[in-house]
């Protein structure tokens, strides 16, 4: 049962990867530009929500501190569109990238001068339960991290597909001139896709630190979501999550079978295998055809 | 204004629902559009002729709210809405089909028509503009699952047009219709564009390279070049002057030619 739990394990990690993963797509497909401090995001979502929960800090109910964690990601997104990205409209799409690393620099550092740069671990309701299922024993961390990313990617799906505000957004992704010429108030839903990308990172932050410590510096695993993005065709929100999965699942495989080491070099590795055979990435063609 | 059915009506009614008055607009540090004015008067066809590159297609984009003026007054329906946002004209009415087809690639075509709709809040009217807007587009309405990527030139042109009428304008502002269409086809998109303008009676600015099909459905014309109004009259009398036959109905003019270029010319500027 090694592989099950293994697998299971990979899983769960990959849909964090997933989850940032679709924050980089929506970021790219609203402004053209990757947003580099999208892991950054996460972590600080991740923060907030501990800020909000622990016993040592604030302390509310753990189902009360999370939609408020979202809240403030959300609103964390907004502004940081208005107040600084707004700006930057009419530049190349080289200065949003330039200007989205050094807000990860910032975010980390902010983070550590009010957290500390000690291991954090979000305390939850379900945290060290487990479901044995005969020789398979599962973290219910693990369970709801998945079951958590199948709800939120069904539901950004469906918001996509039938949702005006959804519509407004793919329609501005495709075409912004156009979506100007219909009436869409382009710069608002720009501002609205950096309010749902903060969301999405709030969710991934709040779901790693359920099931694993973590401190400023593990923003940087925004990196291997980039690959995960990479690899799913930067443009689909589908591919993204399953860009995440890949990537999550074979780490601990490399992990257990291969040399110290290569585990590390597992994501970027299929990263440019994918590069190198799709150059348009796993799921070019669902691009083509869906959100 | 010959044309125009309310001369008979009082001096009120007159009034033009769209007047432009010494716009001026910049692409950074270069100017595009040299101080025009100009009127459209409800009903009325108004077409703006000009070469590549003349600002046709900056003048639709400032009077749209794509692009900002730098100067001028834009009124619609004697309120200045110079410095409204694009979405903001879009609900008093006033609807851009942009040039060259931009449309949304990746939605349906009755996805794309039904974010035509969107400063809309009325839905059970919406519904019925789009069964009003497939009467008139009837091979929208078999391609309605279509990715509008891949509909035809000459479907996506139909397309914008469509979308453009779920706002419900009052007037339209038409960039080049005709693009890149067979004869046959932008004779089909006139017809129905003439329709439009008498059965819904959806004011219309034309901006055409082809003059003739512009004239022949226009009630009045403006000449543009370098972003000025060099010329403007009653459609028929355009049609007619020796200038718009020479430089964009292709008549030929071979007598005298040195002293007809000098007197063009003149009464160009
Ligand atoms: N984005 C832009 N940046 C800088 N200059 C521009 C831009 N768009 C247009 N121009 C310039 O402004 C002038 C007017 O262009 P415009 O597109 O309005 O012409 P047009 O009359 O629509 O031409 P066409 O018939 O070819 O569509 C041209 O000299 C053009 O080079
Ligand atoms: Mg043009």
């Amino acid at each position: 049962m090694d592989m099950m739990q293994l697998l299971i394990s990979g899983l769960a990690n990959g849909c964090v990867y997933g989850l940032i993963a679709l924050g980089f797509v929506l970021i790219y497909k609203a402004t053209e530009a990757v947003n580099f401090a999208q892991g950054d995001f996460m972590m600080l979502g991740a923060f907030i929500t501990i800020w909000l929960t622990n016993t040592e800090y604030l302390g509310l109910n753990f189902y009360l501190a999370v939609p408020i964690a979202i809240l403030i990601m959300g609103v964390l997104g907004y502004l940081l569109d208005i107040l600084v990205i707004r700006r930057m409209f009419g530049q190349p799409q080289i200065a949003v990238v330039i200007l989205t690393i050094a807000l990860g620099f910032i975010i980390r550092f902010v983070v550590g001068a009010i957290w500390g740069h000690d291991p954090h671990l979000l305390e939850t309701p379900f945290a060290g339960k487990e479901l044995k299922i005969g020789a398979l024993v599962l973290g219910y961390e693990e369970i709801a991290v998945i079951i958590v990313t199948l709800l939120l990617t069904f539901m950004l799906f469906t918001f996509f597909r039938k949702a005006k505000l959804g519509q407004a957004m793919q329609a501005a992704s495709q075409n912004q001139l156009a979506a100007y010429y219909v009436g869409i108030p382009v710069k608002k839903i720009q501002s609205l896709v950096w309010a749902l990308a903060g969301i999405v990172a709030a969710v991934a932050g709040a779901l790693f630190a359920s099931k694993g410590a973590i401190d400023p510096s593990t923003g940087l695993l925004g990196i291997k979501a980039f690959a995960a993005a990479v690899i799913g065709g930067f443009g689909s929100l589908p591919g993204a999550l399953i860009g995440g999965l890949i990537i999550g699942v074979v780490e601990p495989f490399a992990a257990y079978y291969l040399p110290a080491g290569y585990s590390q070099v597992a994501p970027y590795a299929i990263m440019l295998l994918v590069l190198i055979f799709r150059p348009a990435g796993l799921f070019a063609q669902m691009q083509n055809k869906k959100v | 204004m010959n044309k125009n059915p309310n001369n008979q009506m009082p001096v009120l009614r007159d009034a033009p629902v769209l007047r432009i008055e010494n716009l001026e607009s910049y692409y950074g540090p270069i100017m595009a559009i040299r101080g025009v004015s100009l009127e459209v008067r409800e009903g009325q066809i108004v077409t703006i002729l000009g070469a590549n590159g003349a600002g046709k297609t900056t003048l639709l984009k400032t009077i749209s709210g794509v692009m900002t003026p730098a100067k001028g007054i834009i009124e619609l329906n004697g309120e200045n809405i110079s410095t409204l946002e694009a979405d903001q004209i879009v609900k008093k009415h006033m609807v851009h089909v942009p040039e060259g087809r931009e449309i949304f690639p990746l939605l349906s075509v009755e996805k794309n028509i039904s974010i035509g709709a969107y400063v809309r809040k009325d839905r059970e009217e919406i519904k019925r503009d789009e069964e009003m807007v497939y009467s008139y587009f009837p091979i929208l309405k078999e391609r309605a699952k279509q990715q509008a990527g891949t509909l035809s030139g000459g479907q996506q042109q139909m397309l914008a047009i469509a979308r453009g009428l779920m706002a419900k304008p009052k007037i339209m502002l038409l960039d080049e219709p005709s693009l890149g269409l067979s004869p046959l086809l932008v004779e089909e998109i006139f017809t129905i564009l003439k329709r439009l303008n008498v059965e819904q009676k959806v004011t219309m600015v034309l901006v055409e390279q082809n003059a003739k099909v512009a004239l022949d459905v226009a009630d009045y014309g403006y000449v543009m070049e370098l972003g000025r109004i060099v010329m403007a009259d009653d459609a028929d009398k355009l049609e007619n002057s020796k200038d718009i036959q020479a430089f964009y109905l292709g008549v030929r003019q071979d007598n005298e030619r040195g002293q007809r270029r000098y007197k063009q010319r003149k009464t160009w500027r």
